[in-house]
């Protein structure tokens, strides 16, 4: 039975003022966390997107501790804040990565494993823009083939790093992918997140008017499309028990999938695929890693 | 207290504990490697109750320094070489958080070529951090100090962390007696670490490492050096605390040894600074007026001692166990430029070698000490830079 939105708490954390850009899905995610959390939380952020928009100094734009700390150290730094509680004998504080792709996929992928394996009792979540956003739209491992970034001026040639598959394999105790046009489903997610003690990883989806360009207020439709299209998967695995999510269950079967160009049109990073015609080849390789990510994800898990 | 015996690296674990350290993140390195090996042991032991975060890297070592320290956890690691070389990033993230982290950096030579022996380029890379930085010249020497850093490091007007340097090998791994101290006598000592400054705490939410613009950022590194510079004055009551306590005292930031009316002075830091005192000692004997000045501290850089020595000595033999390539001995050069606003200037020949554990034996130390002697009696300078005991390949 997934949440109403009546009944989630009215206190906002995310607070009115903060520097994100008009139509940020980050602060839609970020604000649906904290609601679930109601602030027993300690919030870790490595460089990215959250580090400017959350705090211009002497000011917060979260009504939460905020710990910033360097792009490759996210996941050892809340290893070191939740030694510290321990040390205390605090048992009941969240400690909660907030990282981009970036800073997960790439520059800080060994500090996450090292804190998985380590078992560290925090959770983990990767807001996914699928670019470095924050230094002006470049290339990351999470940037899927041929979109367009300051990297890759011509569409990238590789297809994005399957990072689910390497946290699946560090065995956290809960992990989950999400979408920011489904909150009440991610709201849900952190409240589960908060029954398992012990490492959980989190992955978002996350739109990014500024780095896909796309209008500020397409941002749900363009992730409800990636549902919709098959793109993204919504799934849960707790321990070994796997779910799919019951947004993505259906789009399991091919023929039901929104055909990829009502996704695609809509973002200028793969506008090059439409002009001066339908890149059919670009396009078909696109599809297939959609047939490709569903078989793996299908195969390894269940 | 009473006296054991242990090698410095298992002393410098110990102190850790004395301490009453709660988090210790490290990485094996050799020759640090034996400092997490210790405390590892301890932990399961039950001796060290704290809690030991078993990182994949050096670099995650210093950021969960960094993350316990800002939950207001003191917190300790060690390493060496190419691991402090990989902390790079958090030796500057913690000194600009004002967090007071100590580490034990057990100096070992830079790759490439591998070797794992003595030079002091690792530390001295890091002198412009911001991180105090203390060079030992004995196990005992480690103990009490890294318990002293902890006081000094954590005191409102200093808030910056602290490097103790101990010579790889020669100290490391080279067993001597200690005057080990209880953690319930530390206490006396050394109070909980309670942040006067921000912590990470639900119940009171700040943001900390937020955007700051160029009207606000300069003065925080303004605060930085103060803090730094404050650290001088603070190491002075923190040392006449623990004498008052313990009955320990070292030296100061400089350690001297018949400077007083000493014409030569040599100059050196960690371990040499004690075969030095044997060189002093027979160059005594010899009918040299020479003395040993053992730097303990080069940063905050001692300028008001070596200004008071300056201003009495014919010259300074100063030896560094490292260099600035280009430049050449940092700690000499730093000598210098202290001496150049005075008006006193007295000779500095500035000396290098023993890189890579090569052996600076008292017979090494005194040829140092003569070579300047030579140049004080004859009145000509020589060169500004020596290398000592090198080859001619």
């Amino acid at each position: 039975m997934m949440v109403a939105t009546k009944d989630m708490p009215l206190k906002e954390y995310v607070l009115k003022g903060n520097a994100a850009c008009a139509g940020c899905q980050d602060m839609v995610a970020l604000r649906h966390a904290h609601k679930a959390l109601e602030g027993d939380v300690i919030q870790v952020v490595p460089a990215c997107c959250t580090s400017v928009v959350q705090s211009l100094w002497p000011k917060s734009g979260l009504a939460i501790p905020v710990l910033n700390t360097a792009f490759p150290a996210a996941a050892a730094t809340a290893s070191g804040v939740r030694a510290a509680l321990k040390a205390k004998g605090n048992d009941h504080t969240m400690v909660m990565v907030w990282a981009g792709d970036g800073g997960t996929f790439d520059i800080g992928l060994q500090a996450l494993s090292g804190a998985l394996e380590r078992r560290t009792d925090f959770l983990y979540i990767c807001y996914n823009n699928q670019v470095y956003s924050n230094t002006g739209t470049q290339r990351s491992s999470a940037t899927p083939l041929h979109a367009k970034t300051t990297t890759t001026w011509f569409g990238k040639a590789e297809t994005e790093k399957m990072l689910d598959l390497i946290v699946a394999a560090h065995e956290p105790v809960y992990q989950f992918t999400a979408n920011t046009s489904y909150p009440r489903d991610f709201y849900d997610k952190i409240m589960k997140a908060k029954e398992h003690p012990g490492p959980k990883f989190g992955h978002i989806f996350l739109p990014c008017p500024q780095a896909w360009n796309y209008p500020v207020e397409k941002g749900v439709e363009i992730g409800k499309l990636a549902v919709e299209t098959g793109y993204w998967i919504q799934w849960e695995r707790i321990g070994e028990e796997f779910i799919l999510g019951r947004q993505s269950k259906r789009f399991l079967d091919p023929e039901k999938r929104k055909p990829i160009d009502e996704y695609l049109k809509m973002q200028g990073r793969f506008s090059h695929l439409y002009k001066p015609t339908r890149d059919d080849k670009k396009i078909a390789e696109i599809e297939a890693f959609i047939q490709h990510r569903w078989d793996v994800v299908m195969r390894t898990f269940t | 207290m009473k006296t054991e015996l242990m090698s410095a690296n298992y002393a410098a674990a110990r102190s850790a504990v004395s301490a009453r350290v709660e988090v210790v993140a490290a990485y094996p390195i050799t020759p640090a490697t034996t400092v997490p090996e210790q405390i590892a042991l301890l932990n399961e032991k039950g001796i060290f109750k704290g809690q030991f975060i078993r990182v994949e890297s050096e670099h995650s070592a210093m950021f969960a320094c960094i993350g316990a320290s800002s939950t207001g956890a003191r917190a300790f690691t060690a390493t060496s070489s190419n691991g402090l070389l990989l902390m790079d990033e958090g030796l500057h993230w913690a000194s600009a958080a004002r967090l007071p982290i100590v580490i034990n950096n057990v100096n070992r030579s830079v790759s490439p070529s591998w070797n794992i022996h003595v030079s002091h380029d690792d530390a001295y890379s890091k002198r412009d951090t911001g991180w105090i930085q203390f060079y030992v010249a004995s196990v005992d020497e480690l103990y009490h100090t890294i318990i002293q850093s902890y006081k000094l490091a954590e005191d409102e007007r200093v808030l910056m962390p602290v490097m103790v340097n101990s010579d790889g090998f020669v100290l490391s791994h080279t067993l001597s007696t200690f005057d080990y101290l209880e953690p319930e006598e530390v206490d006396k000592f050394l109070p909980p670490y309670s942040p006067p400054h921000w912590v990470m705490d639900p119940k009171n939410p700040v943001s900390h490492g937020n955007i700051v613009f160029p009207e606000s950022y300069q003065e925080f590194r303004y605060m930085m050096h103060e803090g730094t510079h404050n650290a001088a004055k603070v190491y002075e009551e923190v040392e006449k605390d623990y004498k008052k306590l313990f009955g320990k005292y070292f030296g100061g930031p400089i350690d001297c040894y018949m400077c007083d009316d000493a014409e030569v002075v040599f100059t050196s830091q960690g371990s040499m600074g004690a075969e030095a005192k044997d060189a002093i000692t027979e160059l005594r004997e010899e009918g040299y007026k020479v003395g040993n000045a053992r730097m303990r501290m080069i940063r905050p850089f001692p300028a008001k001692e070596i200004k008071e020595l300056g201003s009495r000595v014919k010259a300074f033999a100063s030896f560094d166990r490292g260099l600035s390539y280009g430049f050449g001995g940092p700690v000499a050069n730093d000598i210098r430029s202290t001496l150049y606003h005075s008006k006193h200037r007295p000779i500095i020949k500035s000396y290098i070698g023993g890189l890579g554990g090569r052996d600076m034996t008292v017979s090494d130390i005194k040829e140092v000490i003569l070579d300047t002697v030579k140049a004080v009696e004859s009145g000509e300078l020589g060169p500004e830079e020596t290398w000592h005991d090198l080859m001619e390949w």
